[in-house]
């Protein structure tokens, strides 16, 4: 099962990167002038829990075409005009020949997976519905560079295990090791249309959300609790929140210095979440990250969340994990053909 | 067949019946207490829980035992414990029997436990680690430290279980005070503790949680799997309300914890 998991991942993760591919160009096709910036401006009143809170819950969907960072003919092209997007969304569901094209030879070439087995289906992916061009906020739309001392940091970490990879489960992969898996990591960032729903549920003094990849479960207190003790450091860090308006405001301390946490951060990460229903089936996910151990400034994405179908069903990663023993096992047969041979 | 069948469930469900009223007198001994209403109405059982007990070592009643590893000493001693069981016996068929005491000899071996798998329903609720239920209306949350595992309980109509999985699927409703959850669905590979105490994949448990005072509940559990026990069995213990002020889940994600156990063999042979 997590075998299969793992590998529609990489498969997916390799589509995502095609897709992207593809669609520099068709944005760049379609120019119009009515630009809009669909989340502001708009009021509209959220339905409350008998608590009185904001309604934030259900099972949503993170899934997205959108790119992280912006292509880069767009420029500082923030959003597309609403004339932009309808012709977008028009290709995406008619399959874009040369978007299916691409896709095509992925999965019968480079892949070997039949997509459809999980759920990949072009015609149902969307870009964001905020009509951003990237997920990246501001004139910049990409990731700020990394500081030099952050480069060094991941080197190193890189160096260490160089040559070791098959060595130990220790120098595998955390998500190959169903410790820590793409989609359920903080800040939450999108694939494209598979592993990406997030249920949410609200009491007084506390939000549970379950993430559908590894069920990965945080209950963020927002009762007024502070962080736990700096010394405590955790793999997904640890979590408070409190609302600000209709807003669910999530502040996230104390990651850990084991791994490189968010996009090669140290534990040093602080990460500021937002979370607000805009309509019916829709929530703004907004996230800040700073880390000034690798970043020089702050940044910010937005990614819209759509109301979805449940149920979610069940991630049991390592109970099915074959693949660790497989690895090494392969590693261990070969390296004892080689002793042979030498000793031939 | 098919009446035969439909009479032995129903059989079945009255043996549950009359084991939900003698639980009342038994394990219902506190003066009846009123739980806190949540804002809609329905008694509040919000919060960090734990059982203070050592059922995870052993459901039925056990002395002191030396652990599994003599070189740590008292450190990992098996501690005591009064048991949780009702009337004590658990009522395997024979054929069971003769497993549960295979899997007790074999227990690190075999304990899914020691591999960080997910718990199953109930013992997830007696591990020795706390969890929490986040109570809505829809549905109810509950997030366990141990490897991180959850359940959401669907509390609206019933629904039927798409897949078999390790934590079950989970219908929940109000008795009066209780919360009873009927849990489904789960499959074979969980166990009820350490000590070699199992079910099949035809196990039906139905849990009850009842505010017994503002800091602990009361947990039952009806334990139902006609491959491996001749009748419907039963625990219960209280559960007490993490009161610490700044109490929360911490993260227990043990499979770092248990990868030397599964993998450490296939590491590379130094010289290799």
């Amino acid at each position: 099962m997590s075998h299969r998991v793992i590998a529609s991942t990489a498969a997916l993760a390799a589509v995502v990167v095609v897709l992207l591919l593809a669609q520099a160009p068709v944005v760049g096709q379609a120019p119009s002038p009515t630009a809009k910036a669909p989340t502001a401006g708009k009021v509209w009143t959220p339905p409350r829990t008998p608590g009185g809170e904001p309604d934030l819950q259900g099972i949503w969907g993170n899934g997205t075409l959108t790119p992280f960072e912006r292509p880069k003919g767009l420029g500082t092209k923030e959003f597309y005009t609403d004339q932009e997007f309808a012709e977008l969304a028009r290709r995406v569901r008619q399959g874009d020949v040369g978007e299916e094209g691409n896709l095509g030879a992925a999965a019968g070439q480079t892949l070997r997976y039949d997509l459809s087995l999980y759920g990949f289906d072009l015609t149902k992916a969307r870009f964001a519905s905020n009509k951003r061009t990237s997920l990246i906020v501001g004139p910049d739309g990409v990731v700020p560079p990394m500081l030099p001392e952050a480069i060094k940091r991941n080197a190193d970490r890189a160096a260490k295990n160089k040559g070791h990879e098959f060595d130990g489960y220790e120098n595998r992969p955390l998500q190959e090791r169903c410790i820590l898996m793409g989609q359920e990591r903080l800040p939450m960032i999108p694939p494209v249309n598979d592993n990406n729903l997030l249920q949410i549920t609200q009491a007084p003094g506390s939000v549970a959300m379950l993430h559908e990849t590894n069920h990965h479960t945080r209950v963020i207190p927002t009762d007024g609790r502070p962080h736990i003790s700096q010394n405590i450091r955790q793999w997904q860090g640890d979590s408070v929140g409190r609302w600000e308006g209709n807003t669910l405001v999530v502040d996230t301390t104390n990651f850990t210095a084991l791994t490189a946490n968010f996009r090669g951060s140290s534990e040093k990460l602080h990460l500021v979440e937002r979370f607000t229903r805009v309509s019916d089936d829709t929530i703004i996910y907004q996230f800040t990250v700073e880390d000034p151990t690798t970043w020089a400034k702050p940044w910010t994405a937005e990614i819209p969340m759509t109301k979805s179908e449940g149920p979610i069903y069940e991630w049991a990663c390592h109970e099915g994990n074959t693949m660790i023993s497989t690895i090494l096992r392969g590693a261990r047969v070969a390296e004892e053909d080689a002793a042979h041979k030498t000793a031939k | 067949m098919r009446n035969w069948f439909s009479d032995s469930i129903s059989a079945r469900a009255a043996v549950i019946v009359v084991l939900s009223l003698a639980a009342t007198s038994v394990l219902g001994q506190a003066p009846a207490y009123r739980a806190p209403r949540t804002a809609d109405g329905k008694p509040d059982v919000n919060g960090i829980w734990q059982a203070l007990n050592s059922a995870n070592w052993d459901v039925q009643g056990h002395a002191a035992a030396i652990g599994p590893a003599p070189l740590l000493g008292a450190v990992f001693a098996k501690p005591p414990g009064l048991g949780v069981v009702e009337g004590e016996e658990i009522p395997y068929l024979p054929a069971a029997a003769a497993k549960k005491k295979e899997n007790q000899a074999n227990w690190v071996m075999r304990d899914p436990e020691v591999k960080c798998y997910l718990p199953g329903v109930p013992r997830a609720t007696y591990l020795p680690y706390p969890f929490q239920i986040v109570q809505s209306q829809k549905v109810i949350t509950i997030a366990y430290e141990y490897a991180g595992a959850v359940r959401v309980i669907n509390m609206e109509a019933p629904t039927k279980a798409p897949a078999e999985s390790w934590m079950g699927w989970s219908n929940g409703h109000w008795e009066g005070d209780t919360l009873v959850v009927d849990v489904t669905s789960q499959n074979e590979n969980t166990w009820f503790d350490r000590a070699g105490n199992f079910h099949s994949d035809a196990l039906h448990v139905v849990e009850r949680y009842t505010p017994r005072s503002a800091e602990t509940l009361n947990y039952e559990a009806i334990i139902e799997d006609p491959k491996v026990f001749s009748r419907p069995w039963k625990i219960g213990m209280p559960l007490y309300r993490r009161v610490e002020k700044n109490a929360r889940l911490l993260e227990f994600r043990c499979v770092e914890f248990a990868e030397e156990v599964l993998y450490g063999h296939l590491r590379k042979k130094p010289g290799n």
